[in-house]
């Protein structure tokens, strides 16, 4: 775990917008097999289309990228607020039982965190072209939290007891 | 009887279901209520390999007389879901004139339901139990089986009392109410098949798996010590002990794996407490090197191994015949031991109480081989009466000391030399898996070694086993025989009795001991049998070879075997039986 | 244009196509991520790995990977492992399993792994609890975690694998969490890059037997200080260790394990002549 972001310049910046997308977009598909191999056809769906989204996102940013050099970072290398990538969403956040509504609030987090981190990066100052970039990207982020909101607003929070499950767990070896 | 040939007053449902929709909850509150209205029934769970949320189907077959196996067919197949289907569909077993409930929110039934060409009628299960606050669909199903059958309404109730009654009553409300929707859309399905009227209200009877069984059977034989490693499918035996043992003053305790566990119980026995443990295959092949510690020291054990399918850590959640060749012939040496089997859910209550009574008044090893049908499956059962064997430990009290010491291994008529217990002044000697002195002192001697090699013998092919020695059934006139074992006893008891409802009657032999084997005994219940069927659940037919290597079979004896997964069906042994016997 | 080493989907690629059953929220999920993540930094060529575990929730692992791999018998990982390194010292081994097989019954063979010191990396993926067969203590359970085998708790006090591991003499003794999976895959390079026995046990919260488990994010902390070399101080910290320092906590330098192999060996007429009269 590190402290804020001191990102250096704009292909550093890059480099961890790439990788936040690319995350992003692996445990939305982790979330959605899970969900599918727990018969949970409704969320995995949910997820596996977040999971298109977030790849249209990396797209969106390979484009930015072009032709620049960006640094080789190791996974811990990163400098991100808390342990993971910030857009990726929670693993331990997931339940064979959850509900549209609990992935979309996982995604609603994900989504400002994503944007905290960019306006994380204005706020600490430094190079021009960095702030510039971060600006876009917080913009973007900022229209995305927007959308999950709309999503999530057709999904209101379900009963207090949508985790129980009268069978009991079963044994397997 | 139906065309299928099953008996008319026994209906089988199937619940499958999905994620947190509790099938399984509904088949054991429906196996409750069924007991409760004075029905005999079998519970049979299934489900995929996720530990919670997976596919599950609940398999409860419902009776006016005993049933010990699963129908040939299901008659009600209720879909809260279809998740994973295919992987169950081979358990489901349909016929045309099956009932398929299906929801239509689920989408079209899946291929495999279709082709069965089972009646589907829809019903929108999962849109009649929104309308209940806090409804869920299994209690509408629940219902649907209710009324399609007739199950009495207050046994269900009550049914549904003792498992939701304790919670916030608004669950159990809720749940009511779905049932009551689920009985009044039963009205609108035509369905044939009624469950009996009762005989009696079913007061009195029990309602046990097989694995709460057998530990019940060893509390009664006076099991007080029990180390216990999990394993699935044995570890509800080791469960049910935990919080049984001690109310009669007995101990626990879980150990790091299972050779800690067999070298805790024969620790124990030898200070004098009667112990046990309990396995499945790959537990009971890490034990066999103390097992022959147990035989060569002459220590009372007794090791449970609900088998599974194998070899290796194989299908664990399935059942199967197949761990009889290591229980027979697993300890290296000679070592000879006691091997007995329960031939049904019930019999696991006697079945146990006797291997404790075996192997304490025999000072050796006793293994029980059960399996994953018997120990998972719940049934209902009448009670099964306490035997109360006078079980005894022959301990030695030294009243004099000799001038030789106390012989442990004393050569005495009968095999059996009295222990001394670990307190008794004089009795001090040390237990060895060395070979022996009959004081105990290590011998490489060949006087000692074959004295010792006959004592070990002679005290269990000496013994008294009575009756108890296998279950004889049928047609005692019948030139005909079924020789089978174990969970394979109950589908051929009900296979033979369609066939005598249609006029062919059979012997039947079940043996309950195993080891030592008993040709004497087995040639006298083959007297006059012409021709004999093996019926068996192992791959390599273990049984059948054991039968022909150690037994004078006065006769022909063919073979009807096949692995695990799936269980024996009366049909298919009807047909196995009619077509061996015609040949 | 060049992508920045893309270890989200580098590390993918040695993921099998075979969904995992784990239930979801399982710490298990990232634990498997920050393999994958360490095999993507290290760039090994997947056909070179051999991933080998024995039984439980997390022995599931080697058929989610797209590496070698064998999934044994209950507790003999370590064992099964020695003896494909030392047949085949050219592969990366890794060593997958939970606490129940890995300390339990498999506690005599992790003793020896550890004496031993062969080139081998052990995941240990500890949820305090036997999951697979729905809910026993482990010996890294707490004494008053209540069960249906164990009413009220064992009663023992738990054991601390980093503490035997040290006294056992792993080479690499390290403390992970399944919350930080970037940071357990570093942990994960640097434990298969060491030489000798590397010991990276990992905490990872089981969401179904544990619930409980959930606050261990407040609990963890990286470790307050740097990783050391000496044994004694290795060992005092340990021994007073709250069981949620992450990071390196001791590295050793002995000479791994690896029986030379005799380069021109004899054949066996010439190994006959010792009995020619």
């Amino acid at each position: 775990m590190t402290e804020g972001p001191g990102i250096a310049d704009v292909a550093n910046l890059l480099a961890h917008a790439h990788a936040m997308e690319s995350e992003a977009h692996e445990r939305y598909l982790d979330l959605a097999e899970q969900l599918d191999v727990h018969n949970n056809t409704e969320v995995a769906a949910l997820f596996r289309k977040m999971a298109q989204i977030e790849q249209l996102h990396v797209q969106k940013i390979l484009e930015r990228v072009g032709d620049m050099e960006l640094p080789r970072l190791s996974p811990w290398e990163y400098r991100w607020p808390g342990a993971e990538a910030p857009e990726t969403a929670g693993i331990g956040e997931a339940h064979y039982m959850m509900t549209p509504h609990h992935a979309l609030s996982m995604a609603l987090r994900a989504e400002q965190r994503a944007l905290e981190f960019y306006t994380g990066v204005l706020e600490s100052g430094g190079d021009a072209s960095v702030q510039a970039l971060a600006r876009e990207l917080a913009e973007e982020e900022r229209e995305h939290v927007a959308l999950v909101k709309t999503w999530l607003a057709k999904y209101p929070e379900p009963a207090a007891n949508w985790a129980e499950d009268p069978d009991p767990p079963m044994h397997q070896e | 009887m139906s065309e299928n040939g099953s008996q008319s007053n026994s209906v089988s449902i199937a619940l499958t279901g999905s994620g947190g929709a509790g099938v399984i909850t509904a088949g054991a509150m429906l196996l409750d209520a069924a007991a409760r209205a004075g029905c005999y029934g079998l519970f049979v769970r299934s489900s995929g390999p996720q530990i919670r949320g997976g596919e599950a189907a609940a398999m409860v077959r419902l009776s006016a007389q005993h049933v010990e196996a699963q129908d040939d067919v299901f008659h009600i197949l209720i879909g809260l879901d279809w998740h994973n289907i295919e992987r169950f569909a081979v358990e489901l077993p349909l016929a045309t004139d099956s009932l398929v409930i299906a929801d239509p929110a689920n989408g079209p039934p899946p291929a495999v339901i279709v082709k069965t060409g089972a009646r589907i009628v829809e019903l929108h299960l999962k849109d009649m139990a929104k309308e209940i606050p806090q409804g869920r669909p299994n209690m509408i199903a629940l219902g649907l089986v209710a009324g399609l059958t007739g199950l009495a309404e207050d046994a269900l109730k009550a049914a549904l009392a003792k498992v939701l009654g304790s919670k916030r009553s608004t669950a159990l409300q809720a749940s009511l109410a779905a049932v009551q929707a689920g009985i009044a859309a039963a009205a609108g399905v035509g369905f044939d098949r009624r469950l009996p009227a009762a005989a009696n209200s079913g007061h009195g009877r029990w309602q046990i798996s097989g694995n709460q069984a057998a530990g019940l059977g060893a509390i009664r034989g006076g099991v007080r010590f029990v180390a216990a490693y999990p394993i699935t499918p044995a570890t509800e035996v080791l469960e049910w002990l935990a919080a049984n043992l001690t109310k009669v003053g007995g101990t626990l305790v879980q150990a790091e794996d299972e050779l800690a566990s067999i070298n805790m119980i024969i620790g124990a026995s030898y200070g004098g407490t009667p112990a046990l443990t309990a396995t499945s295959g790959p537990g009971l092949a890490l034990m066999t090197e103390s097992i022959g510690l147990a035989v060569a020291s002459e220590v009372p054990i007794v090791v449970i191994d609900v088998m599974r399918g194998g070899p290796s850590t194989g299908i664990p959640t399935k059942s199967e015949q197949s761990d009889l060749n290591i229980a027979l012939f697993g300890l290296h040496g000679d070592a000879p031991h006691i091997v007995v089997a329960p031939t049904s859910i019930a019999n696991c209550v006697f079945t146990a109480n006797w291997a404790v009574h075996l192997a304490e008044s025999m000072q050796v090893p006793t293994l029980l081989l059960s399996d994953q049908f018997l120990g998972q499956s719940r049934a209902i059962i009448e009670p099964p009466a306490d035997l109360a064997f006078a079980t005894r430990r022959l301990t030695a009290e030294i009243t004099e000391s000799t001038a030789a010491g106390y012989q442990r291994y004393a050569l005495a008529a009968g095999g059996v030399s009295p222990m001394a217990i670990p307190g008794t002044p004089g009795g001090q000697y040390t237990a060895d898996g060395l070979e022996h002195t009959p004081r105990g002192m290590p011998s490489s001697q060949v006087a000692d070694h074959m004295s010792q090699l006959d004592k070990r013998r002679d005290k269990i092919l000496g013994f008294e086993y009575g009756d108890h020695w296998a279950d004889i059934a049928g047609d005692a006139e019948s030139e005909l025989a079924v020789i089978t074992w174990g969970s394979a006893a109950g589908p051929v008891r009900e296979a033979l009795s369609r066939l005598r409802a249609r006029g062919q009657v059979f012997r039947l032999i079940a043996p309950r001991l195993l080891a030592p084997a008993s040709p004497t005994r087995m040639a006298a219940a083959l007297r006059g049998v012409k021709r004999a069927l093996v019926i068996e659940q192992s791959h390599s037919a273990q049984f059948f070879h054991y039968l022909k290597g150690y037994f004078d079979l006065p006769c022909p004896v063919a073979s009807y075997h096949r692995p695990g997964p799936l269980p024996l069906r009366p049909h298919e042994l009807v047909e196995q039986i009619a077509k061996w016997s015609a040949a | 244009m060049n992508t920045p080493a893309v270890t989200a989907s580098a590390a993918r690629a040695y993921k099998s196509d075979v969904k995992p059953v784990w239930c979801p929220g399982c710490g298990d999920f990232t634990v498997l991520s920050s393999i994958t993540k360490a095999f993507a930094e290290l760039e090994l060529p997947p056909e070179q790995i051999a991933v080998i575990s024995g039984i439980g929730c997390s022995s599931r692992a080697p058929a989610y990977l797209n590496t070698y791999g064998f999934h044994g018998v209950h507790g003999r990982a370590t064992a099964l492992a020695t003896g494909l390194k030392l047949a085949r010292p050219d592969l990366t081994v890794v060593v997958t399993g939970g606490d129940g097989d890995g300390f339990s019954i498999g506690g005599n063979h992790f003793l020896h792994a550890c004496r031993r010191n062969v080139d081998l990396t052990y995941v240990v993926m500890d949820n305090r609890v036997y999951g697979m067969t729905k809910g026993q203590p482990s010996p890294t359970t707490e004494p008053d975690w209540d069960s249906a085998l164990t009413p009220g708790g064992t009663g023992l006090r738990a054991f601390n694998p980093l503490v035997i591991a040290l006294a056992s003499g792993a080479n690499f003794i390290a403390r992970g969490f399944s919350g930080d999976p970037n940071g357990t895959a570093q942990l994960i390079v640097e434990a298969i890059k060491t030489p000798g026995f590397s010991f990276v046990e990992v905490l990872s919260p089981c969401v179904t037997f544990r619930p409980d488990q959930r606050e261990w994010r407040t609990m963890v902390r990286p470790a307050p200080v740097s990783p050391t070399h000496d044994i004694g101080s290795a060992a005092r910290r340990l021994m007073t260790d709250d069981g949620f320092n992450l990071g390196v906590l001791y590295t050793g330098n002995r000479a791994p394990y690896q029986p030379p192999r005799k380069t021109a060996p004899a054949t066996p007429s010439e190994i006959e002549r010792q009995f020619a009269v």
